[in-house]
């Protein structure tokens, strides 16, 4: 028994699971909450990647935040004709089949990239763990202490971290919270 | 599809392994996008499909999944974050905008957002 591989199937199948849950639900709140799992088997794939710090931002940002986010706005909406809307057996049948066609051409790709196939000689081996939460905020903060040894000096040059991108997204994000508590504000009647 | 699930439990998963599950993902969040008719539905569809990317990058860049000088490194899971980030402001946005869209129409179902046609 492979327990890396056990725990994918085990994460990656309740992920595949949940998402083609929230697809078949009908009710938005069932849908929500079939999310809600989906992203937590996520995060639980990306923890079994070695990606541990974003495994922890996913868990607190998506399934804390983001999801707290959409059940409250499904309260704020759930009038009894909305909580359940149906579409048409005939475009929930096309979309299907345009899906399945589309994660056809996906997996066969996958499965035909050399570089993608499993490896018995990994970089790292399975049983080291990866500190990743320094190397991240290091980068974020503009240094790239994972890319010291880096040999080519010219691709050295362009590695210098990732300052400039977060400092974008973070007033991104002000600017975007702000525009969204503006656009949702209650409006007062002018009579 | 015999070399997809041989030996599954007992050898190594590598990258397309978890490209399937991010394909999945991707898959389940456009039929969702496309078929659902709550405007919060198409919403939750949009998180679907920038999860399933959001494996990928994670996949790529996981040096227990690769040999030695193929793996992203850093890169794939900075993006990752970027990406989550993002899809918090999106999701504020487009929560945002369903409000307002119901204090006005008086309902969720995006087949009735139809003012602006001409």
């Amino acid at each position: 028994m492979h327990w890396p591989s056990f725990f994918f199937l085990l994460f990656g199948g309740f992920a595949c699971l949940f998402a083609v849950a929230v697809v078949l639900a009908s009710n938005i709140v069932r849908m929500a909450f079939y999310l809600v799992l989906s992203l937590a088997a996520t995060s639980g794939l990306f923890f079994l990647a070695g990606a541990d710090f974003v495994g922890a931002m996913q868990l607190m940002i998506y399934v804390g935040g983001t999801m707290v986010l959409l059940v409250f706005g499904v309260m704020l909406t759930s009038q009894s004709p909305f909580v359940s809307m149906r579409t048409s057996s005939g475009q929930m049948l096309t979309a299907l089949v345009l899906g399945g066609t589309l994660l056809f051409v996906l997996s066969f790709t996958a499965f035909h990239v050399p570089a993608w196939q499993p490896t018995h000689r990994p970089a790292v081996d399975p049983n080291t763990p990866l500190l990743t939460a320094t190397p991240i905020g290091m980068a974020l903060e503009g240094y790239r202490v994972d890319q010291l040894d880096q040999p080519d000096p010219r691709i050295r040059q362009g590695m210098s971290g990732y300052l400039f991108p977060f400092i974008i997204i973070s007033v991104h994000l002000l600017v975007v919270l702000v525009g969204a508590a503006y656009l949702a504000r209650a409006k007062r009647r002018s009579t | 599809m015999n070399f997809l699930l041989a030996n599954l439990l007992s050898e190594p998963v590598g990258v397309a392994h978890y490209m399937v599950v991010g394909a999945v993902l991707f898959t389940c969040g456009i039929v969702c996008m496309a078929t659902k008719r709550n405007a919060l539905g198409v919403l939750m569809g949009v998180e679907l499909v920038l999860n399933g990317a959001n494996i990928n990058l994670i996949a790529m860049g996981s040096p227990y999944l690769q040999g030695e000088n193929a793996t992203l490194g850093l890169d794939g899971q900075l993006m990752a974050l970027f990406v989550i980030v993002l899809a918090a402001a999106e999701a504020a946005v487009l929560l945002a905008i369903t409000l307002n869209f119901y204090n006005s129409a008086g309902s969720v179902d995006i087949d009735q957002a139809d003012q602006l046609r001409g």
